[in-house]
């Protein structure tokens, strides 16, 4: 079934008693030409573009809990691509691209929010820092504007600018960025896989992968043993459980990132903003909530819980950057476990076994990502070379020397 | 996280007066090792789900070096003992 106005109309005149699922329940077939370990977005986008772009058919999505339960339902929301690296700015571009066409292309609203995303800097070195990050998105041609204490002070009054240690001086600002439905990307990528004949295969966790002569023939599921000629992995904070069973060799740690959300406010903050002498983000929702987080707890964890002293961290972030938050109610928070890489960037890449295919390390940055991921991960795939915009984010770029560090703080997930 | 810390030093204190480097599995190879030596040593993790063995140090009580052996997933700390103790054990 399309979704359009005329569907939503001719259902509410017949009772609403006529909608269809969004996907349907397969059980899995012995053998297919694809399996994708993981029903994130990453995995679901994967799926959909290996079908629709490269044309494969016959393809499955095996995942171990429901759809979207893992961190593209947890993470807050937010899309960009004010990048700084040649490595990651042309990839996270040509994601915001896909963003943009994204809803029309999927038949489902997204809500997609092109609202603006503010980074503030609180001193002068900060400030020749952000002039670089915009110079070198420019010279990827994506436009972005440094914004000084005066026009910041018009587009967001409420915040502290006179704060005596972080006083705020300004901000640079990629209009195009802004939020997204994070749920609703993964149904609207889930649903528009399965009528592209993809079987989305839910409760079906991965236990083991079949390997004879150096290349894999399948992987032993919760549901039985199902073949396969090609293996991609999207598992993200279960990327080294699942790297495990085929013996792979990876650069990944599992951490936890907090986010949360607070009471439904009427509309008071109208962009997305990033704090310059913390590492705290917040949007509001739609709904009204205002919807924000910070950094990693900072430990190895692969509970989907954080601990204390970081909600407070959070909340005095929050509050020194606008202090009018500290009146409103925060309703709920939850923990995601991220895929760390050694660099802070990901890895979309083959690696030592043939047909195995690696879509990992997407730190806590993964979900501005998701189409992006998804289609080179497809490409990667469907064709065995790398896509363009994702050539540099290869496994193989840390023994060769070729990180991609956008914070400049080597080899250590917990400070990235 | 659990939320006390046992630190053979200076008693149970709580877990924000430590910061947490990483793995203490990995041994810091010979300066001549090959470079996938190297490389297995700055980047490859096991990241097990399970039993870990972290340096922390408690920077601010006795700023010694520790090693704490805990679960990743239910959070228990299981043993914490004093880094050169383990650096004996494992014969450095």
């Amino acid at each position: 079934m399309r979704y359009s106005a005329f569907s939503i109309v001719r259902n509410a005149l017949s009772g609403n008693v006529n909608w269809k699922p969004a996907w349907r329940q397969p059980d899995p077939k012995p053998f297919y030409d694809v399996i994708i370990v993981g029903g994130g977005g990453h995995g679901l986008a994967t799926a959909y573009y290996l079908a629709k772009e490269f044309g494969v058919r016959n393809i499955a999505v095996l995942e171990k809990g429901y759809l979207g339960s893992g961190n593209v339902g947890r993470n807050t929301t937010i899309v960009r691509s004010n990048y700084m690296l040649p490595g990651n700015e042309p990839f996270y571009e040509f994601s915001m691209k896909l963003w943009e066409g994204l809803e029309q292309d999927l038949n489902y609203n997204a809500m997609l929010s092109q609202r603006g995303i503010i980074n503030l800097y609180h001193n002068d070195g900060q400030r020749d820092a952000y002039i670089r990050r915009g110079n070198a998105m420019w010279m990827e041609g994506v436009p972005a504007e440094l914004l000084d204490r005066a026009a910041l002070k018009k587009l967001l009054p409420y915040l502290n600018f006179d704060h005596a240690r972080f006083p705020i001086m300004g901000g640079l600002l990629q209009k195009r960025g802004g939020t997204a439905r994070h749920d609703a990307v993964a149904w609207g990528f889930g649903r528009a896989a399965d009528r592209h004949g993809v079987d989305l295969i839910q409760n079906c966790e991965v236990t083991g992968i079949r390997r004879e002569n150096g290349l894999v023939t399948g992987v032993e599921t919760s549901r039985g043993f199902i073949g396969c000629a090609k293996l991609g992995l999207a598992a993200a904070g279960n990327t080294s459980r699942v790297g495990q069973m085929a013996d792979l060799k990876l650069p990944i740690e599992s951490h936890v990132l907090q986010a949360f959300v607070t009471e439904g406010l009427k509309p008071a903050i109208d962009h997305v903003i990033t704090y310059g002498a913390g590492h705290f983000y917040i949007s509001q929702s739609d709904k009204g909530g205002l919807v924000f987080g910070a950094e990693i707890d900072g430990y190895n964890s692969y509970a989907q819980r954080g601990n204390l002293a970081t909600v407070e961290h959070v909340m005095e972030e929050g509050v020194t950057m606008i202090p009018g938050l500290s009146r409103v109610r925060v309703l709920r928070s939850w923990g995601g476990v991220m895929d760390m890489s050694m660099d802070g960037s990901p890895i979309i890449s083959r690696t030592p076994i043939d047909n195995l295919y690696l879509n990992a390390g997407w730190c806590y940055g993964g979900f501005k990502a998701t189409p992006a991921s998804g289609w080179c991960f497809a490409h990667l795939i469907a064709k065995n070379e790398t896509h363009p915009a994702a050539r540099f984010l290869r496994l193989d770029r840390f023994e060769r020397g070729f990180p991609i560090d956008e914070h400049g703080a080597g080899p250590q997930p917990n400070l990235h | 996280m659990a939320s006390l810390i046992p630190c053979p030093h200076c008693g149970v204190r709580p877990k924000e007066e430590f910061a947490i480097r990483g793995d203490a599995s990995l041994v810091r190879p010979d300066p001549e090792s090959s470079d996938e030596t190297w490389n297995d040593y700055v980047h490859i993790r096991a990241n097990p789900r399970g039993r870990y063995r972290e340096h922390w140090q408690h920077v601010a009580g006795c700023r010694r070096w520790l090693v704490v052996e805990r679960d990743t997933f239910t959070h228990e700390v299981f043993s914490v003992t004093d880094g050169s103790v383990r650096a004996w054990e494992i014969g450095r």
